[in-house]
């Protein structure tokens, strides 16, 4: 190994890498065989986390950041000037099981910039997960991100290695898109979302009646949107990333807030914020949509495009929607339940599970741990002292801020556990 | 008062067990269970030594797990939090498990319930994170070692995890605190008992127990987690949450911050 060599290459294809948010390890069933290294079932592991509080987890890096393509949000571009390398296969796949023997990472996410073509690219991006697999039986994570037109049959090949697969949609409007990656075509990226879908639904279907049927994709497949590169608001942001969920069936859709890269007309300047409370509240509203029972027009219609800043969108929701509350916490359903703001799905599990042995009041609850200070003023319980009184939204709001801004503004990160 | 005592037990899980299963055969009022290393005996109550016994260990184990899974785990992972009174703690526990009717629904809004369950939380997620903050390092012997330190004894906890992922190589990882590793040597995990001269914290200084291709890799993944850090980005709180700073020292990222 030409160590100076690899720590060069490593550095330019590591950090040309970084923007890419999602770092999930998880969802996938792959255990360890014949005694091979690694296991990818059950539950991701983050080994580490980045000063800036991401979570790290897999070895994500770029097989090279040349690239034919300009795309303007993107470091990698053809007209940054910046330094530019290549690895090699056997490189690659060196750095991996060597990081994964030392307990440093869950598996590898390999990504690229576009040397030649689509395909030329894809096919080397599937030789490194195929030499893991099949030559050192690695049975780690292995996360491809797919070349925007890529072949079928190249995208098929990749799922039969890969534990997920992702197309990045980076530009959530097709406007955007065009004016910020005029290479591209919408098509582009969908046609291989369409191939995965495809592929996970008919291997779902055959292993029902062939148990040896090749594993394919097992995490499935996700995509990454960059918020406030365009003008885009949250409701475009939400409504296609819903579709995304749909049509396609994505496991998870990642929102990126933009980091200015480049001094371009089209785009915020170098220097700008990133928006990364704006980040924050779409992953609510996400995890809203897939765990909350919510639907996105509740959240976000035209009167409300975008969400709002100074609370969470479960809060601001319920502040809109008062003739809900007060919910009486012993009687009511689940689904209600987890609207109540400040109400986790741990604490609904709990409450359930409580108020089979007793009616609760404010005491029980707090013993059982949930957080009262903004849940207080949506429910009723075996007590007469209701926090709400005759307040209304406006200065429920507002006492709610006064006892929790500190809190809930420093915490910027999507990697938090929501709504403890 | 008739029949109080305090036992005395190995100090292991199975010698705990089993003086579970002594006081509820015997009916005894049990004013304390203590490991035998304790020796702070209460003064008024007589006591009892317990001979750790597997078979009777194994049938409180079944006992408990057939009323709840969910208890099983409570009260081994809150055992391992080596808590001063923890066994006391948990014969209660397992007392109103057994005398309730549906071990499944455990009643959060009682105080022991919710301690051990915290307990074992607290455990669970030092479990966790050990799973996630062992780093290896290669020997010269080809064995992958790696210290540990960690607030409760959790290597029982953890072995399946390592022998699971790697079972194509020799790994060792050895609690600092508490004397003891466990090594898997290809064929299964041996509880192994060291007592190290040096201790190998990720200090910049080089020891030559490891082979030199050893620190090029920690120097190659040392660089990747910096470069991995989005400067205009930064959240040096958060970080510290998830890596809280006791655990550095063995961290072969934070060489340097160490
Ligand atoms: S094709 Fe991909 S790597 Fe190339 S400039 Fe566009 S986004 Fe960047």
């Amino acid at each position: 190994m030409n160590f100076d060599r690899i720590q060069e290459k490593l550095n330019i294809l590591a950090d040309a890498a970084k923007y890419d948010v999602s770092c999930a390890s998880s969802g996938s069933n792959r255990t360890n065989t014949n005694k091979g290294l690694g296991d990818a079932s059950k539950m991701g592991i983050c080994h580490s986390y980045t000063e800036d509080g991401r979570c790290v987890s897999l070895l994500k890096i770029l097989l090279t950041n040349h690239c034919i393509f300009d795309c303007a949000y993107c470091v990698t571009r053809k007209s940054n000037d910046v330094k530019r390398a290549a690895f090699k296969i056997q490189e690659v796949v060196d750095l991996t099981i060597n990081f994964y023997r030392r307990n440093y990472i869950e598996g590898l996410f390999l990504s690229s910039g576009i040397f030649k073509n689509a395909d030329y690219t894809m096919e080397r991006l599937i030789a490194v997960a195929k030499k893991l697999r099949e030559e050192e039986n690695f049975n780690g994570y292995i996360h491809l991100k797919s070349i925007p037109d890529t072949s079928d049959e190249l995208m098929y090949e990749a799922g039969l290695y890969a534990d997920r697969l992702s197309v990045n949609i980076e530009v959530p409007t097709i406007s955007g898109l065009k004016l910020l990656a005029p290479d591209k075509k919408h098509e582009d990226f969908t046609k291989p979302m369409l191939k995965v879908k495809n592929e996970l639904l008919r291997f779902k279907n055959e292993r029902k009646i062939i148990k040896s049927t090749p594993k394919y994709a097992p995490a499935g497949q996700s995509t990454q949107m960059i918020v406030g590169a365009t003008g885009e608001t949250d409701k475009d942001i939400m409504y296609s990333a819903t579709y995304y969920y749909k049509k396609y069936h994505m496991k998870r859709v990642y929102y990126s807030g933009y980091v200015p890269v480049a001094e371009d007309s089209r785009l915020p300047s170098i220097g700008s914020q990133v928006p990364m409370l704006r980040e924050n509240r779409l992953y609510q509203t996400d995890w809203l949509l897939r765990f909350y029972g919510f639907a996105v027009n509740e959240i976000l219609d035209k009167e409300h495009p975008n969400l709002d800043i100074d609370v969470d969108p479960k809060l601001s929701w319920a502040l809109r929607n008062m003739h809900h509350f007060p919910v009486d916490v012993n009687t009511a359903d689940k689904r209600m339940l987890a609207r109540i703001p400040g109400l986790g799905m741990r604490s609904v599990e709990k409450i359930v599970n409580a108020r089979r042995f007793r009616k609760l009041n404010w005491d029980h609850l707090k013993k059982i741990g949930v957080a009262l200070n903004r849940a207080k003023y949506f429910m009723v319980c075996d007590s007469r002292n209701w926090e709400r009184r005759d307040l209304d939204a406006e200065k429920i709001k507002g006492m709610i801020l006064q006892t929790s801004s500190g809190k809930f503004r420093s915490q910027y990160s999507n990697q938090l556990a929501l709504f403890n | 008062m008739e029949n109080t005592k305090t036992l005395i037990y190995d100090g292991s899980f199975n010698g705990f067990l089993t003086a579970v299963f002594i006081a509820f055969e015997e009916k005894i009022n049990v004013s304390d269970i203590q490991r035998n290393s304790h020796g702070q005996n209460g003064l008024f109550s007589e006591t009892e030594t317990i001979f750790t016994d597997v078979h009777k260990a194994k049938r409180v184990w079944n006992g408990i797990r057939n009323k709840s899974h969910n208890a099983i785990s409570n009260v081994y992972f809150a055992f391992l939090s080596e808590t001063d009174g923890i066994e006391l703690m948990l014969f209660t526990y397992i007392q109103k498990l057994m005398a309730s009717k549906n071990g499944k629904q455990l009643d959060y809004s009682d105080g022991i319930v919710l301690r051990i369950s915290q307990l074992a939380r607290s455990v669970g997620r030092e479990k966790h994170r050990m799973e996630a903050f062992v780093r290896f390092q290669l020997t010269k012997d080809e064995i992958y070692f790696a210290n540990i330190e960690p607030d409760f004894d959790v290597l029982p906890l953890i072995s399946k995890h390592f022998r699971n992922r790697y079972a194509d190589q020799q790994w060792l990882i050895y609690d600092v605190k508490r004397k003891y590793g466990i090594h898997y040597n290809l064929e299964h995990v041996e509880l192994v008992s060291l007592n190290l001269k040096e201790v190998h914290f990720n200090k910049v200084h080089k020891s030559d127990a490891f082979l030199s291709e050893e620190y090029d890799y920690q120097t190659l993944w040392n660089d990747y987690f910096k470069s991995t850090n989005i400067k205009s980005r930064i959240n040096r709180k958060l970080h510290t949450q998830h890596v809280p700073k006791r655990y550095w020292k063995y961290l072969s990222e934070k060489k340097e911050t160490a």
